[in-house]
């Protein structure tokens, strides 16, 4: 079965229309990029799957929205236990004001978990999956703001791994990296592929090349092409796909 | 004479303008402490600070009015920064963004403008007569409560506005409801702004005499308020009663409970300071 699955999908930001008609499914365990030039409303078909457009007054949706093939907008669907299946990262690491420590516990402790070894437990087992627990070992206890901007993004998604998501969202990851931390969280959504549902959104051809499975490309509100990666970047099927993954407009 | 040479005249002449501005307001300041100090800072002892109030200026103090002050401050708070806060928090992150909104904040901004005794007439109704508190420490701090809280609310919502959105979206994407977001994220994030907010309002509260002078607070008092429904006096009316009698006595009485006044103000400010400062190191965005 599909992981996430979209049919027909409208968003509208009071009169204006940002997705037009969008349907797309994507399989467990793989890495799926979403590219397009900006504005063509990747990043808000991304956030359609945490509700995270929920606070935007304006916004307002139309069609189905399925994960394990339950529609997240039913009325029944409490959002904050979403949430917690689906994990978001974003562009700019956003690293709460408190230690490398709670940042991860953030999580559980919102949960009402308070048992010190399974927070502990969490802590080392989260940060070794993100590949950060080597070089924050010893200063748990230190402001996360301290961090470098590379160990802060991946902080973020050691925060993200800590309540067992199935999903992972991740909105231009590595977009304010410099390229040796870009490249460590690349590495890392690579290995993270094996337990986790990916999709990114990203700007770098050559990132979405690296690191996904299928890739959709988005122009204007619409989805013009969904494939495996290697036929979107050799061989597909779209004239404005191949015009934009050859960099001729974009 | 070239456009630079102008450029340069032009830029000097507003800064020493700017210079004679900021002095002006300073200078007036010192010129008012001087005279304050000169005349009031003799007669401040321990028996000024823990006599009553009585007709003979040597041997008059500030007891009731100091305790009076004090009840007021704490009670004010009590009731001040829970209802100031929370509104402030519900408008900021629970209330639609609306035109009812937009009216309601701009009145609030109003609020915080009209003339204090204006206020007083209210407490005097509401808090005085319809609900039966008379000329007590309840009334006359419920009353500055009211005085107080718009600038409570305003100064709640800059602050958890300043805290970045950022923020806010990484906690709701973690699964935190609007309300763990607000006590574990926004709160202690805005907690320097919040307080200064607050020390700030409740220093203006502590200089109030117009408002309580219409509730009904005395000017003499001779015995220490012991409890919330207590009648009471406070220092600037304390200090206005001694200005108004013909004696010089009093008059250096007057200074000295300025300067009594000046000082417990001074204090709160300084407390907001180092709280704001002490925050802002904390939290770096």
């Amino acid at each position: 079965m599909d992981k996430l699955e979209a049919k027909n999908v409208n968003v509208f930001y009071g009169l204006n229309k940002v997705i037009n008609d969008v349907s797309i499914s994507i399989k467990p365990n793989s890495v799926t990029a979403f590219i397009g030039p900006s504005g063509c409303g990747k990043s808000t078909f991304l956030r359609l799957f945490n509700r995270m457009n929920d606070y935007i007054d304006i916004f307002k949706m139309e069609g189905k929205v399925e994960i394990d093939g339950k529609n997240i907008y039913d009325k029944a669907i409490r959002v904050e236990e979403l949430r917690k299946k689906v994990g978001m990262v974003f562009q700019k690491p956003n690293p709460f004001p408190k230690t490398i420590y709670e940042n991860i516990v953030y999580g559980l402790r919102i949960q009402g978990i308070k048992d010190k070894n399974i927070l502990d437990e969490t802590v080392e087992k989260s940060l070794k999956q993100a590949a950060l627990w080597e070089e924050v070992k010893d200063k748990l206890k230190n402001s996360a703001l301290a961090l470098s901007g590379g160990q802060q993004q991946r902080l973020c998604i050691a925060r993200t791994l800590a309540v067992e998501p199935t999903v992972i969202l991740m909105d231009e990851p590595a977009s304010a990296l410099d390229p040796i931390s870009s490249a460590k969280v690349e590495e890392l959504i690579y290995e993270l592929k094996n337990n986790y549902t990916i999709v990114i959104v990203t700007h770098n051809m050559q990132q979405a090349a690296r690191v996904s499975d299928t890739t959709a490309f988005f122009y204007m509100g619409e989805l013009i092409e969904h494939d495996s990666t290697k036929i979107i970047f050799t061989n597909p099927k779209n004239e404005r796909t191949q015009n934009y993954v050859t960099g001729r407009f974009g | 004479m070239n456009n630079a040479v102008k450029n340069r005249i032009k830029d000097n002449a507003f800064k020493y303008f700017g210079i004679a501005c900021t002095s002006f307001g300073l200078l007036m300041l010192a010129i008012f402490i001087g005279n304050i100090l000169i005349e009031g800072l003799a007669r401040i002892d321990w028996d000024f600070i823990t006599n009553f109030p009585s007709r003979n200026p040597d041997k008059a103090g500030i007891l009731p009015a100091l305790v009076g002050t004090l009840w007021i401050m704490g009670l004010t708070a009590i009731i001040a920064i829970p209802l100031g806060v929370s509104a402030g928090i519900y408008l900021e992150e629970y209330g639609r963004k609306n035109r009812l909104a937009k009216i309601l904040e701009i009145n609030i901004s109003n609020l915080a403008g009209v003339p204090s005794i204006i206020y007083g007439l209210l407490g005097l109704e509401i808090f005085g007569r319809i609900m039966g508190m008379g000329g007590s420490l309840l009334a006359g701090a419920s009353t500055l409560s009211l005085l107080i809280l718009p600038v409570i609310i305003v100064s709640t919502r800059e602050a958890l506005k300043a805290v970045p959105k950022s923020i806010k979206e990484a906690s709701f994407a973690m699964g935190a409801s609007k309300w763990q977001t607000i006590w574990h994220q926004l709160l202690p994030a805005s907690f320097g702004g919040v307080i200064t907010g607050i020390i700030l309002a409740l220093s203006r509260a502590i200089g109030e005499t117009a408002p309580l002078i219409v509730i009904g607070a005395l000017a003499y008092v001779p015995f220490v308020p012991a409890s919330p429904t207590d009648e009471f006096s406070v220092l600037p009316i304390q200090i206005f009663n001694w200005i108004s009698r013909p004696q010089k006595g009093f008059a250096i009485n007057a200074a000295s409970a300025i300067i009594i006044l000046l000082l417990v103000t001074f204090v709160l400010n300084g407390i907001a300071m180092y709280l704001r400062n002490r925050w802002q190191r904390k939290v770096r965005w």
